[in-house]
């Protein structure tokens, strides 16, 4: 594997068994097996999938509904393993999957800081030096001593971009979350992914609007129904997607 | 081997915060906060030594000293692994989203209940220096026993941990079991009064071990002997591995199941 590149996926893929949702206890377990009703209804979520991200391109995943996007961001994120294939990962991962599921909603805000950013590998003393930077960003600062439990979701998700996109990680990924928060703060969110961009941070991007893939990504990764269905340039593949 | 000290080294902050998030969520609200890990063994002991000085009457020394020993062995056990065994579920929303090394959430809890463990064990100094009782130089050999039964409630927490994502009924049953459990071990009532046979069966548990060793060197000026030592520490150390195999072989299956 060469230097250049920073995420490498080999013909991954991703099987779930639909039945292992079903049941939740051992004595169900037990009665469902001696009835033989455990059933495997296989159902795979990405099927050999492979495509690889260059150091500093940001990388787009278009696809409709349940086509794998966020699978596949969570196989990268490292939150998955694949059932086959091969991942590699070179460098440090900022997740942004769903804003806001670090935090603990009995925690003020300010806790919640420093608990978000040890999730994500930053020590105490990172942390107090950030702090400010995050308060700012977020423009929470009179709410800093409130439980998170009060705050609304516009809000959740500004602290948590704001923690997110502290330093400068490897690779950062986004996952639709600039449809949340009024329209000013997503443009501020928008900014401030392309200027980690410039900085030579590799984005992983999920959107459905298309527009917004186009302005921040260079290459575009098309799934459809988990399987692999293009992988190129973005202004192409946008062209395409947007005709069919 | 080295990859996996690295991935500590970068979590451990994390580590920290579980811990301190812990705490602080525990004693939120209330006006005594940290102090009543300090004060609840101690009204335990009172209401405990009260009752049983007075209407059971065991031939014990010091009676609320015994107890309380007992209790600050005990107790750490049965809330490490209590609150270990709901760590990986309650943990749910975070697992499922980021990247993290899973048994952190057991380790947290065991630490905070280590943390507790420490106040209740200071709560014990206090009541031997309030009673004037002699405090002898093998006290400072109870980070032994300590120490093993840390060991052995961590691999005890793993095992749980990992099985409960599966089986939920576990949650249930563990209370029903603990409950028999503290009865199989020597908190309350001497050794000396069982009979025989179910004396052997008290034995068995590996905590009446650590507990006999933990009360002889803190109230009995006793050293343990090699053999309890020994067996302390192979008890520990076989629990220990089976409860990292157990929790390896899991862990990947836990976001399904969560």
């Amino acid at each position: 594997m060469d230097s250049d590149t920073i995420v490498k996926v080999e013909h991954v893929s991703m099987k779930f068994n639909l039945s292992s949702e079903k049941f939740d206890s051992f004595k169900e377990y037990v009665i469902k097996s001696v009835k033989r009703q455990v059933s495997f209804d296989e159902f795979w979520a990405l099927k050999d999938v492979s495509f690889e991200v260059k150091r500093s391109e940001s990388l787009g995943l278009i696809g409709l509904n349940g086509s794998g996007k966020s699978t596949m961001l969570k196989v990268i994120a490292g939150v998955l393993k694949p059932t086959k294939g091969k991942l590699t990962v070179n460098g440090d991962i900022a997740p942004l999957i769903e804003l806001g599921a670090g935090f603990d909603m009995d925690l003020t805000a300010r806790e919640n800081v420093f608990l978000n950013g040890a999730l994500l590998g930053y020590n105490r003393a990172q942390m107090e030096e950030q702090y400010e930077n995050i308060v700012e960003f977020s423009e929470l600062s009179e709410f800093m001593n409130i439980p998170v439990k009060n705050f609304s979701s516009g809000m959740v998700s500004r602290l948590a971009f704001a923690i997110a996109t502290i330093g400068t990680p490897d690779i950062l990924i986004v996952d639709e979350v600039l449809s949340v928060g009024d329209f000013r703060f997503q443009e501020k969110c928008e900014a401030r992914i392309q200027r980690m961009r410039d900085n030579g941070t590799t984005i992983l991007f999920v959107s459905h609007s298309l527009e917004q893939v186009e302005s921040i990504c260079d290459r575009i990764v098309w799934l459809e129904k988990g399987h692999l269905k293009m992988f190129g340039d973005a202004e192409e593949i946008c062209k395409i997607y947007a005709e069919s | 081997m080295s990859k996996y000290i690295n991935n500590f080294l970068k979590f451990q902050p994390l580590l920290s915060e579980l811990v301190a998030r812990d705490i602080k969520i525990k004693y939120r609200r209330s006006v005594l906060g940290v102090l009543w890990t300090l004060l609840n063994p101690l009204f335990m002991m009172i209401i405990l030594s009260i009752v049983f000085s007075n209407i059971f009457k065991f031939e014990v020394e010091n009676f609320p000293l015994y107890v309380l020993s007992g209790q600050v062995i005990f107790n750490f056990f049965n809330d490490a692994t209590t609150n270990s065994m709901t760590s990986i579920i309650s943990s749910a929303s975070l697992i499922k989203k980021v990247y993290v090394p899973k048994y952190l959430f057991v380790l947290s809890r065991v630490v905070s209940s280590f943390i507790n463990l420490m106040a209740a064990f200071t709560a014990l100094l206090l009541v031997m220096m309030a009673t004037r009782i002699e405090l002898h130089w093998t006290a400072f050999l109870a980070f032994i026993p300590l120490f093993m039964v840390v060991g052995f409630s961590l691999g005890v927490g793993l095992i749980l941990a990992a099985l409960t994502v599966k089986f939920r009924d576990i949650m249930h049953l563990y209370s029903v079991f603990t409950t028999g459990l503290m009865y199989l071990t020597p908190i309350i009532y001497p050794m000396n009064i069982l009979p025989e046979r179910i004396k052997q069966v008290v034995m068995l548990n590996p905590l009446t071990n650590y507990l006999i060793m933990f009360r002889n060197l803190m109230l009995d000026n006793t050293l343990p002997s090699w053999s309890s030592i020994l067996v302390g520490i192979a008890e520990m150390v076989i629990v220990l591995i089976l409860g990292v195999y157990v929790f390896y072989k899991k862990q990947d299956e836990f976001i399904l199941n969560i």
